[in-house]
């Protein structure tokens, strides 16, 4: 429990330097945002209006840096991330309360199911050397050595078109409104299958490789032969045995790619103009629009974080050795 | 005497196949009988641990069976081949008529199941009809057999110092009551004073249980004193075999002498401590003749090229062509 609370208040710690960071690289960058809406309107911005902006995104000149850190942490506690300017003037927040399900279902889902399936065969193959989940093994790794970004474009060339099952971009059928119906969700579902094959594709031979390295490494461990000896159920050898060791430092793995579910899969979004949160990055740095960027780098920064923890906990669960005494 | 439990009879074992492969046993045969101790000792690489792993069928790959037969006679019924068994036969035999005692007494135990998990799966699988709390019940009571208070049974491996878990390996391979326990090299990883508590327990359990007992070391001084008869192995071969006390008043074959002089004697007169010259031989150009030849200080005529076979004489038997002659 201790090693717990130290953990977490580590965390805790990361999380503020990371926030404080975030306020800060902003303000660092030469030009502000009020110069970049006044250039996008071009000139028809009264100079009440101007001032008035420089009030709304908090970089009034005349309230010092303090201050404006103070007021920084007050609207981001309330949730307040203040106004996007891509597509101004609604708040950080609802875009990415928008898109962030999106990108949680989409990748969130391939991701599990990749853990699933990859450990899953490891398992398989590093139980049963030499069985035909070995010969798998070159196919997945050639295809996991393809960059995702790259295989989304080749899926998109060769399987979508006028006559395809697969549309080529989008998240759902733009006629439709998003709604929970029967003709939203088989669309969205739809929409998704592409993206979310080339994630799996891409991700899946890693989880098998390294479940497939560890089994082996573990089937060689004394506990194991142990096993066999006291005549157990080959099932109980492998699973409750092997198996279980082994998924060790894929369960920690599992954990981290979690944290990267948000910001790690940006370039698929991209590919396939999914309404995600990467995608959204991407419109918010091709129009400098500093408040999303930070928007979602504070949801990136805090998904890591809560993933990492996650791991914590998970190993601590899984591995009493972990586990302080007392 | 009294009869046989377990006979090996002819058992070779290779690793690899085909050209590649090296002879680790060959030709073996031994006979342990009901309620004795048998000492099988041997240097690094002599095929003592690959024998244990041979005639239970534990044999990691590239280890292959390629010949001969291990009779097992169950207390009750006739005897059988284990060579011969199917996996499910193989799964049934294991454990419940031959436990093992390994050498790694600190890697034996699984590190994320507790004790007593580990216990108790083995009651799970070879007596599905028990109950839960009996099968507790029977763990805390092969715990309280072996001198581990019966909360230790939350606890998990690495809570256990090695003696302690040494300790639950034996209390775990007990806990079916077999009629064999192999046990192979199970102090090396402890110190002198907890190997010495942990044979004398072994050996108090052994009177009390009855079952008989394969001990694998390369410790011959710890076999005078606890076996009751004793196996010398060389290059895969058995060389000499003999009642404890006999071997060690007087040794046949010059490499159980070479054994027996290489550690000092706890009583009697001080005497100059020899050792083995040269390495033992390697697996893969066996030497012709009697493998032990080139590191033999007796050796003859014969001994380079005739292999000398084990031979009885008495109640002992010895692979030498020193003893033909």
């Amino acid at each position: 429990m201790k090693y717990f609370l130290q953990r977490l208040a580590f965390y805790v710690f990361t999380a503020w330097a990371a926030i404080t960071l975030n306020f800060f690289i902003p303000r660092m960058i030469p030009g502000d945002p009020v110069q970049a809406l006044i250039t996008k309107y071009q000139g028809q911005l009264s100079s009440q209006a101007i001032e008035s902006l420089y009030v709304l995104f908090g970089i009034d000149k005349d309230r010092g840096l303090w201050s404006e850190y103070v007021d920084y942490w007050k609207q981001l506690l309330s949730g307040d991330l203040g106004l996007s300017f891509t597509f101004f003037p609604t708040p950080v927040s609802e875009i990415l309360s928008d898109s962030l399900p999106w990108t949680l279902t989409l990748i969130g889902v391939t991701t599990v199911i990749s853990f699933v399936l990859g450990t899953g065969l490891g398992v398989l193959a590093g139980w049963r050397r030499g069985s035909w989940v070995d010969g798998l093994l070159p196919v997945t790794t050639f295809l996991s050595s393809i960059p995702y970004f790259w295989l989304g474009i080749i899926a998109i060339y060769l399987l979508t078109g006028p006559d395809s099952f697969f549309p080529s971009s989008g998240g759902y059928d733009i006629a439709l409104e998003p709604a929970w119906d029967q003709w939203f969700i088989p669309s969205a579902i739809q929409h998704s299958l592409l993206p979310a094959l080339t994630i799996l594709i891409s991700s899946v031979s890693g989880w098998i490789l390294s479940m497939r390295n560890m089994m082996v490494t573990v089937a060689s461990e004394d506990y194991i032969t142990v096993a066999h000896a006291k005549g157990l159920p080959e099932r109980r050898v492998a699973l409750g045995y092997a198996a279980r060791n082994a998924l060790l430092p894929n369960v920690s793995g599992f954990a981290l790619s979690l944290g990267f579910i948000v910001g790690g899969t940006l370039l698929v979004e991209i590919v396939f103009s999914y309404p995600g949160v990467g995608f959204q990055l991407f419109q918010a740095l091709g129009a400098q629009d500093y408040p999303l960027m930070q928007g979602v780098f504070l949801v990136i920064t805090i998904s890591v974080l809560v993933a990492n923890l996650l791991a914590d906990v998970a190993y601590l669960l899984l591995d009493p050795r972990t586990r302080k005494e007392g | 005497m009294t009869e046989p439990v377990l006979e090996i009879k002819n058992l070779n074992v290779d690793y690899g196949l085909g050209d590649q492969s090296v002879h680790a046993i060959r030709d073996v045969s031994l006979t342990l009988h009901r309620g004795e101790v048998l000492g099988l000792a041997g240097e690094s690489g002599s095929g003592k641990s690959t024998l244990a792993y041979g005639m239970t069928r534990l044999l990691p790959p590239p280890g292959v069976i390629t010949g001969g037969q291990v009779i097992y006679t169950p207390e009750s019924g006739d005897p059988y081949d284990v060579l011969q068994l199917t996996d499910r036969q193989l799964r049934g035999f294991r454990w419940s008529e031959t436990a093992i005692v390994f050498q790694g007494a600190m890697n034996s135990l699984n590190p994320v199941h507790k004790i007593s998990t580990q216990l108790t799966d083995v009651l799970r699988a070879h007596e599905p009809k028990m109950s839960e709390s009996s099968r507790n019940a029977r763990a805390r009571e092969m715990l309280k057999l072996v001198g581990i208070a019966a909360d230790r049974m939350d606890a998990y491996p690495h809570q256990l110092s090695g003696g302690m878990r040494q300790r639950v390996m034996i209390g775990m391979a007990l806990i079916l009551q077999p009629q064999v326990v192999i046990m192979d090299e199970p102090t090396t990883a402890l110190d002198v004073v907890m190997q010495r508590q942990i044979l004398g327990q072994l050996i108090e359990l052994r009177e009390r249980l009855g079952f008989s007992v394969i001990f694998i070391t390369h410790d011959l001084s710890l076999l005078v004193e606890f076996s009751n008869r004793i196996a010398i192995m060389y290059g895969g071969r058995i060389v000499e075999e003999a009642p404890a006390s006999a071997l060690y008043r007087d040794s046949l074959h010059p490499y159980s002498q070479g054994l027996l002089g290489s550690f000092p004697a706890l009583r009697g007169p001080r005497r100059e401590l020899t050792g083995i010259p040269g390495s033992p031989p390697d697996l893969k150009g066996m030497p012709s003749g009697c493998s032990f030849h080139p590191r033999c200080p007796k050796a003859f005529d014969p001994c380079a090229t005739e292999i000398p076979v084990l031979t009885a004489h008495g109640d002992r038997s010895a692979a030498c062509w020193l003893v033909e002659r």
